[in-house]
């Protein structure tokens, strides 16, 4: 997280310089191993024929891409048109992703300010506390969430005993709950980032923009943010990308009624439809697009770090 | 996504439990999550001093895709329901059991010694048979419940309130059975309706959930449930005020099956096993977990006797046929996929 030059050492004083190669050889085995490989494997496979019921046939084939991009009609054989089935489910992840990120930040931000500015000797514990829900298993945590949030559970119980509703909201299997599931479910890597950046800021900024009479609002817009976006930038991917993945949140809270890319994805291998290459492609689309945007991230980054050197 | 709360805990106690007894030998289980009393695991091990290690799915489509991913070798006995087997023996992955090698095969009921999806059960023993039809909330709904008009053109009062099985096979053989189509029809005609019914019986659901099919009985999030007989019986005794229906259009039938596994690693312990499950006691102790039906004679004297009384185990005098799933040829089952993907996209 863009944060090393703010740690103080340099590439000089690194008395493991000479051993650098063989110290990092476990990291590139191990992500060669279980990361490229992998990855290799499902673009290999994305160019091959399916099998029926699953399984794949090694002869080279267009025909999963094809699918993913063209509508050929119930029966496969009306001429080729835009096929906007795959291209709707993408957009309906990306826009589920990108409310969780949006409501983890907007949550997120004060929560990790709040802790980067207590007495330093309670700051992990904090910390700490933030941890805690997360020992729990993630499915447990999704389903307590469901009965939390259904029709005559606590909240609506609540809500109702209050005066402030007469019947109870529907939010269980709403596109809201799945925002809900997924902004709960990685809260976390939105705070601890944040945190990191906040602690380091230097708060005498702050003091000197107050000086020079700077309200409070701009003094958060054109100080603090830019000083710890990267750590905010680094949240949003964070929380994104697990998101845009996630199916979980969409089958238990949403109601599974619409496909997100991941159970899109999960359906082709252990569905009926059994269409390995299929699966494999529509991996690939969301590796490429997960890619263009940590590409596009970077590239900002280093847009801004020439910027301020 | 069917996936959830499976009890693979429990394989891993009763294999430590089982090692203290001498491991003779050992067995390893590919089953179904909740389907099998770990009593009667340990009762085998006692008996015979195999270890059993089991591992569980929730659909007879992700056992199939595991086994075909390079997890044939490893397990010497699955379970899957009747298309499954076909399917199965289809793609080469089923053992044949030899003439003499089980000894109790002559206990198979009559009615199941020779079904369709494993002429002369050259490779399966019945586990349980049930049927999958749906259940509705008599405090949501009072009118005539016997159709399958209920799931897909409902009355006001229970649109909105219906829960679905998220499985293919299911949704889609209980609306060609609502249409009374054939299960893989290659009438375009027929194809485009059922694709536009399901289109439109979708607005009147509220989700698709195969592991809480029953919890969402009980907890009233669901009216109604499209779910398994046993699973229905078991959401009335948690209180729900349900009824399980038998649509006179018809329901689906469905049988599982002990299967040997080609390259099973223990294939002596293997057969053994399903002797031991041939036995009516051992086998009436999973009807008596499960709340299915056996499928071996004698079992009768060894039932709970609640569970012989239960409603959802007897089809009124109206009720239609019971039919399985059916297996379809390659370009047909390609329509039906996409019918499938256009109800959920």
């Amino acid at each position: 997280m863009a944060a090393g030059a703010a740690s103080g050492g340099s590439a000089r004083a690194d008395t493991y310089k000479d051993a650098r190669g063989w110290l990092l050889l476990p990291s590139w085995a191990v992500l060669g191993i279980f990361v490229l490989g992998p990855v290799c494997m499902m673009l290999i496979y994305s160019f091959l024929t399916k099998e029926f019921r699953g399984g794949v046939i090694w002869e080279f084939s267009l025909s999963a891409y094809d699918q993913f991009f063209f509508d050929r009609g119930l029966f496969g054989d009306e001429p080729a048109k835009l096929e906007w089935t795959y291209i709707t489910i993408f957009w309906r992840s990306i826009w589920q992703a990108g409310a969780a990120t949006l409501l983890s930040l907007v949550i997120g931000f004060p929560t990790a300010y709040f802790i980067a500015t207590r007495p330093e000797h309670v700051r992990p514990v904090w910390v700490f506390l933030i941890t805690i829900p997360y020992w729990v298993n993630l499915l447990i945590r999704t389903v307590s969430m469901k009965f939390l949030l259904r029709d005559q559970g606590p909240l609506n119980d609540f809500l109702i005993g209050t005066g402030l509703i007469d019947s109870p909201i529907h939010i269980v299997n709403t596109n809201f709950a799945v925002q809900l599931g997924l902004f709960y479910s990685y809260l976390p890597f939105m705070v601890l980032p944040v945190y990191a950046a906040v602690e380091r800021y230097n708060f005498s900024l702050s003091e000197a923009a107050a000086d020079l009479y700077a309200s409070k609002w701009t003094t958060l817009r054109r100080i603090v943010l830019p000083a710890v976006k990267p750590g905010v930038v680094a949240g949003c991917i964070l929380v994104f990308v697990p998101s845009m993945g996630s199916f979980l949140a969409p089958d238990l809270l949403g109601g599974a009624k619409n496909f997100m890319i991941g159970s899109l994805i999960e359906e082709q291998f252990k569905g009926n439809a059994g269409n390995w290459p299929f699966g494999a492609a529509a991996s690939m689309v969301l590796l490429t697009m997960v890619l263009i945007i940590l590409m596009f991230s970077a590239r900002q980054q280093a847009k801004a770090d020439t910027a301020g050197s | 996504m069917k996936k959830l709360l499976k009890p693979s805990a429990a394989a891993l106690a009763l294999s430590v439990a089982a090692n203290a007894a001498a491991a003779e030998g050992k067995l390893v289980l590919y089953h179904w999550f909740e389907y099998m009393p770990q009593e009667l695991l340990e009762k085998f091990t006692a008996e015979t001093g195999i270890v059993v290690t089991m591992d569980t799915y929730d659909s007879n489509e992700s056992m199939l895709a595991t086994l075909k991913a390079g997890g044939m070798g490893t397990y010497d006995l699955a379970v899957p329901g009747d298309y499954m087997v076909s399917i199965m023996a289809g793609e080469g992955l089923l053992d044949t059991i030899a003439d003499g090698e089980l000894a109790n095969k002559g206990n198979i009921a009559p009615e199941w010694a020779d079904p369709s999806f494993d002429p002369g059960r050259a490779s399966s023993i019945p586990y349980q048979w049930g049927s999958t039809s749906f259940a509705v909330n008599r405090d949501a709904y009072g009118g005539d419940i016997q159709t399958t008009a209920i799931l897909f053109e409902p009355p006001a009062e229970l649109s909105g309130k219906i829960n679905m099985l998220d499985s293919q096979g299911e949704v889609i053989a209980m609306a060609s059975l609502h249409m009374g189509i054939p299960q893989c029809s290659t009438d375009r005609e027929q194809l485009k309706a059922l694709n536009a019914m399901l289109q439109a019986a979708k607005q009147h659901w509220a989700s698709f959930n195969s592991d809480t099919a029953k919890e969402v009985l009980v907890s009233g999030d669901a009216a109604v449930g499209q779910i398994y007989d046993g699973f229905a019986a078991k959401a009335r005794e948690e209180g729900a005020n349900v009824e399980y229906a038998y649509p006179t259009q018809g329901y689906v039938a469905w049988m599982d099956n002990v299967v040997l596994l080609k390259d099973a690693p223990n294939r002596d312990s293997a057969l053994k096993f399903m002797d031991f499950l041939l036995e009516p006691e051992n086998i009436a102790a999973v009807s008596n977990y499960a709340q299915y039906n056996a499928g071996v004679s004698g079992v009768a004297e060894f039932l709970d006797p609640a569970l012989a009384a239960q409603p959802e185990k007897s089809p009124h005098a109206g009720a239609g046929d019971g039919v399985f799933i059916e297996v379809c040829d390659q370009q047909t089952q390609a329509v039906y996929d996409q019918i499938w993907t256009n109800l959920k996209k």
